[in-house]
């Protein structure tokens, strides 16, 4: 390394206040809190601001992650701020649910003595001291394009695109198929995660940046992708990855068996946690189980337990080493109660006399040979069956992209699972002057990945507009 | 926002509303549904569409008056707003030159089988209508069923106009048609549907349904509108929601119906009822 520490180590990684456990619990506000000012400055200060920062190329986006640092180290939030906003539009969204221990902060130097510069928590500092500062300042823009640019999704592809094509001087229109903008961040990721008025803030930015907004319209239904193009010079589709996976085992469709998608839909878009103040129902049901082991899992198991559950199992095929959830979400689940069955298998769903699930057949697994993934493979034990009496099952086992769009718009070329094939340089399909990024392009990813291809398409239908 | 044009109550608890939607007018095939939310706070429900006007940009849904939303739904006047209306949504129901098709519809499906007996007509089918009801007051939309029909056919339960009895009598109406009917299509609620399949299976005659389980989105992402039809499970708000009404399993579409009874009667009896009560209790306050 070049750039040798010279300064002597601090090597304790600041910890984030968060709401206790057993209050937490019963709530569905904010789990951690944020670190107080005092904290960010302290956590700052141990960045080496090293002249080749290793952290940086791990980022999405790149962030000049020494750059914002430095500016809270040296009490210059707004300054910090500035550098952070030049490459994430959405910080306050990044703070919070980014994989950062498998981005940034595993290439930080400091990574290698056991205690990587918490950047995920600065940039969450950062972006939540913003928002405290008034109205976001709307920066000087440039003259109209007269060039009028089509996003269909209003997930953090679609308002990355928005965000940057409206500030180059083109017109932009998101068309949204629900009733609020956010994509999964709206639906699907729960309040106590990110407070649902975070992802309002940005999208009231956008909106006052000129950005205009059309939510209750489907793609493919209200208007085909072939009609928008009679009127916008480009479209950008980041229709996400929003088609729910079953396990096409028996007894899926009983009462009380939901997607994950339903159950957080219910939850989040629709408010069923304050039904009957809101209208749509949810059920506080006694003994759930979710299956899966991913983010998504994790959420839908919290969720139960903040609706009142009594007992909340999570059910996965491979064992922890293996599960795809953040490590942070996974400790957090842990400390709420939620309990979990590594190598168990779901066989079939056992339903009583008026239709509702009551019992679960599992079996037991164990871990066998690697397979192509590298991840030792889940083989069953035989005669291992095993009965567990649940009144509600949440299946979190994954999502592909919607086939809608794919399937009303001729010549759009579609790979096997029914993904949107775009180019990686460019975002460009295979149809003239249509662009897709997000989870509709990759399959069911992250926040920043999508993030970071709406700013790629959003790249190239600028230099598209602005050379014809 | 969508502005209310027309909202009244065509016959006791069936109310017609006609909203502005120009952006979704020109798109509307038959047998498609459109989702609606009452105001900001709501819940979205599925309706089908029954009529739309191309030159006024204006659609209308038959509802009847079952609960929370239908219940806001029906207390608009014109010049109101609500905030959701999307669509339109499902597939399209089938329109071919089949021959001579029998048009089946009850309570709101009444509204919801005439642009598809229309679209039948306009491509030359025998069009034969049969609507349902308890009796004969509560009909609609005779006239623009006649002028779409080579037939319009009542049923009522009471035997005060047409047949007396329920869908079960299709298959004698089936036989005094004279000619061979090569598909029946059927629109309402939920017994009226698989009743009529029932009873349409033993003379093998093709019959298409529209069915109405729970729905959230309307696009595909929730699952919570799924059926099963034999082995398959479909979505019906992307797959349907017409389907074969041979293949359909009823048990499980109104086991799956009935999930929320009783949440959905918390709000009427919290939201209403105790109001209700405790006016009349402030009223007998007041006296004492
Ligand atoms: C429960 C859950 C938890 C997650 N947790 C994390 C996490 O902690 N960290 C992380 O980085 N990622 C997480 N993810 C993944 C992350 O949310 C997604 O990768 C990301 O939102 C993808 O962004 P997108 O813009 O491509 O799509 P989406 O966010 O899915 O947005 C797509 C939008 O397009 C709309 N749309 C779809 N079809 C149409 C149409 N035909 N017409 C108009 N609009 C349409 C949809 O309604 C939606 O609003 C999580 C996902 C879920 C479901
Ligand atoms: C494709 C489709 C088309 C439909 N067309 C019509 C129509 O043209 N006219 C009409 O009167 N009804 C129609 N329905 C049924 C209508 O959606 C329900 O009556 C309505 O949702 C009831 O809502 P509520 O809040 O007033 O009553 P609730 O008290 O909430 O519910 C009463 C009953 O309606 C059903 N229901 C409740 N919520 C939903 C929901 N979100 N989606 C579907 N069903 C629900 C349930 O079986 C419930 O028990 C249709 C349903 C579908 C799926
Ligand atoms: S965060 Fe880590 S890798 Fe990045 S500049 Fe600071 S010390 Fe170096
Ligand atoms: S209503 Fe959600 S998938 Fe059909």
């Amino acid at each position: 390394m070049s750039d040798q520490p010279k300064k002597k180590l601090d090597l304790s990684r600041r910890d984030m206040p968060k709401q206790a456990p057993e209050v937490r619990r019963q709530n569905f506000d904010e789990v951690p809190l944020g670190y107080p000012e005092a904290t960010a400055i302290a956590e700052a200060v141990r960045c080496l601001q090293c002249k080749k920062p290793l952290c940086v190329p791990l980022c999405p986006v790149e962030i000049d992650i020494p750059g914002f640092i430095k500016g809270i180290a040296e009490n210059d939030f707004a300054g910090g701020v500035r550098v952070l906003k030049d490459k994430n539009l959405l910080p306050a969204v990044c703070g919070r649910v980014c994989p950062q221990e498998e981005q940034c902060e595993k290439g930080c130097i400091l990574h290698k003595k056991g205690a990587p510069v918490a950047i995920g928590r600065l940039e969450r500092f950062l972006a939540d001291w913003e928002a405290t500062q008034g109205e976001p300042e709307i920066p000087a823009m440039p003259a109209k394009t007269g060039k009028k640019v089509a996003v269909v999704g209003g997930g953090p592809a679609g308002l990355t695109v928005a965000g940057d094509l409206i500030k180059l001087g083109h017109d932009v229109t998101i068309f949204e198929a629900l009733h609020e903008m956010g994509g999964v961040l709206i639906y699907g990721i729960p309040e106590f995660r990110l407070p649902k008025a975070i992802v309002k803030r940005e999208v009231d930015y956008l909106q006052k940046l000129g950005v205009e907004i059309k939510t209750d319209f489907v793609v493919g239904k209200t208007r085909t992708v072939e009609s928008l193009l009679k009127e916008y010079d480009a479209i950008f589709v980041g229709s996400g990855a929003g088609l729910p996976w079953f396990m096409q085992i028996p007894g899926e469709n009983l009462n009380g068996v939901y997607s994950a998608n339903e159950y957080l839909t219910r939850m989040n878009l629709m408010k069923g946690y304050l039904f009957p103040q809101f209208d749509t129902p949810i059920k506080n049901h006694q003994r759930v189980a979710v299956i899966g082991g991913g983010n998504v899992a994790m959420d839908c198991a919290r969720t139960a337990l903040r609706l009142g559950a009594e007992e909340v199992q999570i059910i996965y095929r491979r064992s922890r080493q293996e599960m795809p959830a953040r490590e942070e979400e996974i400790e957090n689940a842990e400390e709420e109660g939620v309990i979990f069955n590594y190598l168990t298998l779901p066989l079939r769903y056992i339903g009583d006399e008026n239709g509702w699930v009551k019992q679960i057949e599992c079996l037991k697994m164990e871990l066998g040979e690697p397979d192509a993934s590298g991840r030792r493979r889940p083989v069953p034990i035989e005669n291992s069956n095993y009965i567990i009496p649940m009144d509600a099952v949440v299946c979190a086992i994954g999502n592909s992209p919607n086939p809608l769009i794919p399937e009303t718009t001729p010549g759009l070329e579609v790979g096997k699972w029914g993904n949107i094939k775009a180019d990686e340089q460019t975002g460009k399909t295979s149809l003239d002057r249509v662009w897709a990024g997000g989870d509709v392009v990759s399959g069911a990813a992250t926040v920043i990945l999508a993030m970071g291809a709406g700013r790629i398409a959003a790249r190239s239908i600028h230099e598209y507009l602005t050379s014809s | 926002m969508f502005n209310v044009i027309e909202s009244n109550m065509i016959v006791p608890n069936l109310h017609l509303l006609t909203l502005e939607a120009p952006e979704i007018v020109p798109e509307i095939q038959p047998g498609q549904f459109v989702i609606l939310r009452a105001e900001q706070d709501g819940e979205r429900i599925p309706l089908s569409i029954s009529d739309w006007d191309l030159e006024a940009g204006t659609l209308s849904v038959i509802f009847m008056n079952v609960g929370v939303t239908t219940g806001k739904l029906a207390a608009l006047k014109p010049g109101m707003q609500i905030p959701t209306v999307v669509g339109p949504l499902g597939i399209k129901t089938e329109i071919e030159n089949f021959g001579t098709v029998l048009c089946v519809g009850g309570c709101y499906g009444i509204g919801s089988i005439f642009p598809i007996a229309r679209a039948l007509k306009e491509l030359g089918n025998r069009v034969i209508s049969v609507i349902e009801a308890r009796s004969n007051y509560l009909f609609y939309w005779e006239d623009k069923l006649k002028q779409v029909s080579d037939q319009l056919l009542y049923i009522t339960r009471d035997g005060t106009k047409g047949y007396k009895g329920h869908v079960r009598r299709l298959p004698q109406i089936i036989q005094s048609v004279g000619s061979k009917v090569d598909r029946v299509i059927v629109n309402g609620c939920s017994l009226l549907v698989k009743l009529s399949s029932d009873v349409t299976r033993p003379l093998e005659i093709k019959t298409i349904v529209s069915l109405a389980p729970i729905m959230i989105d309307g696009t595909g992402m929730c699952g919570v509108c799924r059926v099963s039809l034999g082995e398959t499970t479909r979505f019906a708000c992307v797959h349907g929601p017409d389907f074969d009404g041979h293949e359909v399993n009823w048990e499980e579409l109104a086991q799956r119906r009935k999930m929320y009874f009783n949440e959905e009667s918390v709000p009427l009896q919290t939201s209403r009822c105790e109001e209700h009560a405790e006016k009349i209790l402030a009223e007998h306050l007041n006296l004492e």
